[in-house]
């Protein structure tokens, strides 16, 4: 039974952190800050929650297990957050969503630097 | 440890040094410095990740907290002060520099070669006073975290140093910067905005976790990793993030400049003065032995962490509990007066500005 | 086995949103790539607590959990409205977006 457990568990782990990784390749491919942030904050929320419950399936119930709740906690609490956080002061900031078909990239694409950036330097 | 999580640990190894050399290159590259404070903070983050595969859990701890937690935000402080890049160099004057660079890292790294092998239990460092410790801790301190024990303990004095030097810190930022905002702050406006709604949700959430997580370090410390001063950072942290969602006139409300400061000096007394009961009772300075005079100690009930026919160092257990208390007080107060110091001179700074 | 194929996959991620860090564009973008980062430092010392057999790992990647939203959110703070003073409020200290 705790075999089977191992087992599933370690599954689970792998599957959580293929998540993760898929996440990060949408990280680095996505066109704009707001479909990154897409991306990056639900396969971490997904893969947290896919791997931690692997690891508490793996440890059964012990102390451990409450901790790896905790984090689980944590994560579900604070990656949501951060990520509406970020968005809202870049959507704040100027940053427009690129809308449409990603591959054709019109002429008046957003600035690639920060607009903040800018103008802090010629304050200067 | 099996052969295999050997490996394991080596591969982790290489991958998160070639990790921070990745981030080092790229810190050094960079022009931007807020872009450098923020890989810094990566870079803290796997050098604690690091750490932690070295199996040094203590160290690990103090690194995440410090160096990705509160160094990242009082140089963010620093950064309102002053400008946020640095200017071009000409490569000329470089050569200097880079040739001092280059001849210092190749002595270190010809010095590491001299280092005994990671883990070596006839090295000097395990073999003397290091072996000494683990020993006798058991029967000298009482069932402590080792590491608690010999930084708490054994070397009570450095540490009390250590706090002294915080402290020190602290005061020093204060007398540059100041306690605190000179002005009077503005009040926030009656009607908070949905702006940020879910922020603001969220960190009164986690802000009473986060204190209440800062206590377990503190007391679980002295059994697993962590101790006073990643507590004392955490419970810092714990009021930063409040000053940062709910601005630096509601938290000088509830944390006041005043308070803050007072139980800095409060801590760094509380664990001198430990020290001074032991002179007191006949012990040398910080001999937790000689904490309670024989009296004192017959007073305490035997059973009063259950077991009543184990042997208990009382003296020991309640030094190394108070002195603790001292570190958290004055290492999360002196925290907590430099983010003063820091975000009340920046908004002094905007005020002479109008 | 399982575990070490995981923290494989974690590690492979944490390179690519170092990447991502390193390539901005913009400073949003970077400060994503920090916080994801940490999420993902999180996981990665859960499994390899279990990995190593050394659950007091679990500790620290709690503390990561927590320390990692505070520095996302002074980031976010200071790039956007260039304080860490102020409240955030709609009215108060923040800039007229760009248009």
């Amino acid at each position: 039974m705790t075999e089977a457990l191992h087992w599933i568990g370690g599954g689970l782990v792998v599957i959580g952190s293929l998540l993760t990784l898929f996440g990060a390749v949408g990280v680095l491919r996505f066109p704009d800050v707001y479909t990154r942030i897409h991306a990056a904050s639900l396969t971490d929320t997904g893969g947290a929650t896919l791997a931690l419950l692997g690891l508490g399936l793996i440890s059964g119930l012990t102390p451990e297990t409450l901790k790896l709740a905790f984090i689980w906690a944590f994560v579900m609490l604070t990656t949501p957050a951060a990520a509406n956080a970020l968005a809202n002061a870049a959507y704040g900031s100027g940053h427009k969503p690129r809308i449409g078909a990603f591959q054709i990239i019109p002429s008046d694409a957003p600035r690639e630097t920060d607009p903040e950036d800018a103008d802090r330097s010629s304050s200067q | 440890m099996t052969g295999f999580a050997v490996e394991m640990s080596a591969a982790l190894n290489v991958v998160l040094l070639l990790m921070l050399v990745a981030i080092g290159l790229a810190v050094a590259h960079t022009r931007n410095l807020l872009t450098a404070i923020l890989l810094m903070s990566v870079y803290s983050l796997v050098s604690a990740a690091w750490l932690m595969v070295m199996d040094a859990a203590d160290v690990a701890f103090t690194e995440a907290v410090v160096g990705a937690g509160a160094s990242t935000i009082i140089l963010l402080g620093a950064i309102l002060l002053t400008r946020g890049a640095t200017a071009r160099v000409d490569w000329r004057a470089m050569v200097a520099p880079a040739l001092l660079a280059v001849i210092t890292g190749g002595l270190l790294i010809y010095a590491s070669l001299g280092l005994p092998e990671f883990g070596d239990p006839s090295s000097p460092a395990n073999a003397y006073v290091g072996r000494m410790y683990l020993e006798r801790t058991g029967e000298e301190v009482g069932p402590h975290n080792v590491v608690t024990a010999v930084l708490a303990s054994y070397r009570g004095f450095d540490t009390l140093g250590e706090t002294v030097v915080i402290f020190a810190a602290g005061l020093g930022v204060a007398l540059m910067l100041g306690f605190g905002p000179r002005a009077t702050l503005a009040p926030a406006p009656e009607k908070m905005g949905d702006h940020h709604v879910v922020l603001r949700v969220a960190a009164k959430m986690l802000i009473p976790l986060i204190t209440l997580y800062a206590f377990y370090v503190q007391f679980h410390g002295d059994l697993g990793a962590g101790g006073a001063f990643q507590a004392g950072v955490i419970l810092a942290v714990a009021v930063i993030l409040y000053g940062l969602v709910f601005g630096l006139r509601e938290t000088i409300a509830a944390v006041p400049v005043k308070a803050a400061r007072s139980v800095a000096a409060l801590g760094v007394m509380l664990y001198a003065g430990i020290g001074v009961i032991c002179m007191v009772n006949g012990g040398a300075f910080l001999d937790y032995d000689y904490l309670f005079s024989p009296q004192v100690e017959a007073m305490i009930p035997a059973n009063l962490l259950g077991d009543p026919h184990e042997e208990h160092h009382w003296g020991q257990h309640f030094g190394i509990l108070f002195v603790e208390l001292g570190v958290l007080l004055t290492v999360s107060s002196t925290i907590v007066t430099i983010f003063y110091g820091f975000a009340g001179r920046s908004i002094d700074a905007e005020e002479a500005k109008r | 086995m399982l575990l070490a194929a995981g923290t494989a996959g974690l590690l492979v991620a944490m390179v690519l949103m170092i990447a991502r860090a390193v390539m901005g564009p913009s400073q949003y973008d970077r400060i994503l790539a920090a916080n994801s980062f940490g999420t993902k430092t999180v996981l990665l010392l859960a499994v390899i607590g279990y990995l190593f057999g050394r659950p007091h790992f679990l500790d620290v990647a709690l503390v990561y959990a927590l320390i990692n939203f505070v520095v996302t959110i002074a980031l976010m703070k200071f790039f956007r409205y260039r304080s860490l003073a102020q409240p955030l409020t709609a009215s108060a200290g923040e800039r007229a977006p760009h248009d």
